[in-house]
């Protein structure tokens, strides 16, 4: 392998699929690699599987420290023994999406249409020209895993932001799959000023000089400047002007003497600023550009209803699975109102479903955060759950 | 079970949330095995209660977001809504029963939501607590201001039952609307019903609330 050492890898838990995966675009992977980590144990009766999916720059490292980062799991605070997805209760699953950059194929990934300019030796990633893809697409990567892992039939299928996305695509294309669905601060459609918001990130890539068209693999230089300035747009939007105003209201700090940076420009700088620049620059070493990209996109095309004829009720006509929406006040990038949407869809569809708003000035992030009324209301949901699955305690 | 017999903690929505003894009542009128709503569930009692019993498939909508969180953290498929915006989004026959325990006069259009109750339901339960008790009609004489009592205890600039009503007005709504009566009774607080029962003016005299099952006429 004759990568950059910047695409050097930790090797990924995996299981790669030579049956071809035909996107919703028209393009056909002939084989592809989903990476995924399982925790707790699968019981005899294969009825015990949670399935949770991760957020746009989340990863399958949901309830152990990072193999890059070394930080806990993104959400070891609901995924573990004695947790709300209790491991030992629970059989969980949570694989890295289609398009992802923690070893599931994607961007990085050996391109395998036939058009690669190094030859044969495969070396050359797909980059800029990865298909598409779609929630839709990273679903039936999924779907594979689970069917790869024996299981006829989830518990339950959870997700947060572009996760819960999952969990009501999950829901829509394999009702029989999933007895419980917990779409958690998420929507059925990605709104306008959210295309938007991700659309100021990934100009913010195109306009780093390192992105080079998405081949920067050939100068070994990463757009980081470019990713940085995008997940720093994104963060914003993750969090509630109260959580800022209460972290670090408009408090000053001397700028480090960095002039590579040209922080230093006015001598001294807002904490809210030292603390996004934080976000960025810890953001690029654990996340491709191109992958950023494709993903963003992802959710930018969701829109469940439209598969139905703009009806998202027919999505969910006549389902068993039993529902559980979260959404948080303070969540303006998924507010409230767009949750309420699809509790009410659910409920012409005569659906069985829950719905809470949890209180909370944590913004978008809540979801990630130390929520104690949604640990609650989360570990209860799947006890009832799993009373009406007749799963065994 | 426990939840049955449970006692909500202060900061309840409605005045008469805090006695929940007409809850076996309506459990009373309630077909095994049926779908079943309860609109203003509180912490979902009644469901869970309809659930273990009678093995009902009983779902709830609740308005004080504490009251729904701690319905689901039991396990209780309850959810956020407001009856008088959300019954307009379940289809037509969607359930055997909805019921409406104690809550018709906190809302803001009473008529549409009964009309609403009768549309997704079959059945409609309605409990509500009875305006005409000889108590409430004596104060009101004798002092010439709102009454206080244990069920009506709130003043009236505070009291979030906006539209306060007797067992003979709900008779009257039910045949101007065209709802049948299909069975219906009145009790005290403690949930006793008493011989009065069978006479309307008597009930709406000694009754402190009414409960009613309803049909489409």
């Amino acid at each position: 392998m004759d990568h950059p050492a910047f695409f050097a890898q930790v090797e990924h838990s995996h299981v790669a699929f030579d049956e071809p995966l035909t996107l919703e675009c028209g393009v056909t992977l002939p084989r592809f690699t989903v990476a995924y980590r399982t925790y707790g144990r699968l019981n005899a009766a294969r009825s015990n599987a949670v399935l949770v999916c991760h957020a746009l720059t989340g990863d399958q490292y949901v309830a152990e420290d990072h193999p890059i980062t070394g930080k806990p799991g993104w959400w070891d605070t609901v995924v573990g023994p004695g947790r709300p997805v209790d491991t030992d209760r629970f059989f969980v699953i949570c694989a890295n999406v289609l398009g992802g950059c923690m070893g599931s194929t994607g961007p990085r990934s050996p391109r395998q249409d036939g058009l690669n300019p190094w030859g044969d030796d495969g070396l050359e990633p797909w980059g800029t020209d990865f298909p598409p893809v779609t929630m839709r697409d990273m679903v039936s990567a999924q779907k594979r895993l689970v069917d790869h892992l024996g299981i006829a039939r989830l518990f339950a299928v959870i997700g947060g932001s572009m996760g819960g996305m999952q969990a009501l695509q999950w829901a829509a294309s394999y009702p029989d799959a999933v007895f419980a669905a917990i779409p958690v601060a998420c929507a059925a459609y990605h709104s306008a000023q959210n295309i938007a918001f991700h659309e100021v990130g990934r100009q913010a890539i195109f306009a780093d000089p390192d992105w080079q068209g998405g081949r920067y693999w050939r100068s070994g230089r990463v757009p980081a400047r470019g990713l940085a300035v995008a997940r720093m747009c994104a963060h914003i939007t993750y969090v509630s002007e109260q959580a800022l105003t209460r972290k670090f209201g408009r408090r000053l700090q001397e700028a480090p003497k960095d002039s590579r940076e040209a922080i230093d420009l006015f001598g001294e700088m807002f904490e809210v600023e030292s603390y996004l620049r934080h976000q960025g620059s810890t953001f690029v070493q654990r996340f491709d550009a191109n992958s950023y990209l494709t993903i963003t996109r992802a959710m930018d095309y969701f829109d469940l209803a439209a598969d139905y004829d703009g009806d998202l009720v027919a999505a969910f006509r006549n389902t068993r699975t039993r529902f559980l929406l979260v959404s948080f006040t303070s969540d303006w990038l998924f507010p409230t109102a767009e949750s309420r949407d699809i509790a009410r869809a659910l409920n012409r569809a005569g659906a069985n479903v829950s719905f809470v708003e949890i209180p909370t000035d944590k913004g978008h992030d809540a979801f990630l955060l130390d929520e104690p009324d949604f640990h609650r209301t989360l570990a209860g949901f799947l006890a009832g759950c799993a009373v009406h699955a007749r799963l065994e305690p | 079970m426990s939840t049955h017999d449970h006692v909500p903690p202060d900061g309840v929505q409605y005045v008469a949330k805090n006695m929940r003894v007409d809850l076996r009542l309506i459990a009373g009128m309630i077909e095994p095995a049926s779908r079943v709503l309860d609109i203003g569930c509180g912490d979902g009692a009644l469901i869970d209660h309809l659930f273990q019993t009678k093995g009902c498939d009983a779902r709830g909508i609740e308005i004080d977001m504490a009251e729904v969180i701690r319905a689901v953290a039991q396990g209780l498929p309850v959810m956020h809504g407001d009856a008088d915006t959300d019954l307009a989004h379940y289809p037509d026959g969607a359930f055997d029963y909805v019921v409406l325990s104690r809550t018709l006069q906190a809302v803001a259009k009473p008529r549409a939501v009964l009309r609403q109750m009768l549309r997704i339901g079959t059945r409609a339960v309605v409990s509500f607590p009875n305006f005409g008790h000889w108590l409430v009609r004596l104060q009101l004489l004798k002092t010439g201001k709102m009454p206080m009592t244990p069920t009506w205890d709130r003043p009236w600039h505070e009291t979030p039952n906006i539209h306060p009503c007797t067992i003979r007005d709900f008779f009257d709504l039910c045949a101007q609307d065209g709802y049948a009566v299909e069975r219906w009774l009145a009790a005290d607080d403690a949930g006793g019903r008493a011989p009065w029962r069978r006479f309307p003016r008597l009930a709406n005299l000694f009754g402190e609330q009414g409960v009613f099952l309803l049909r489409r006429a």
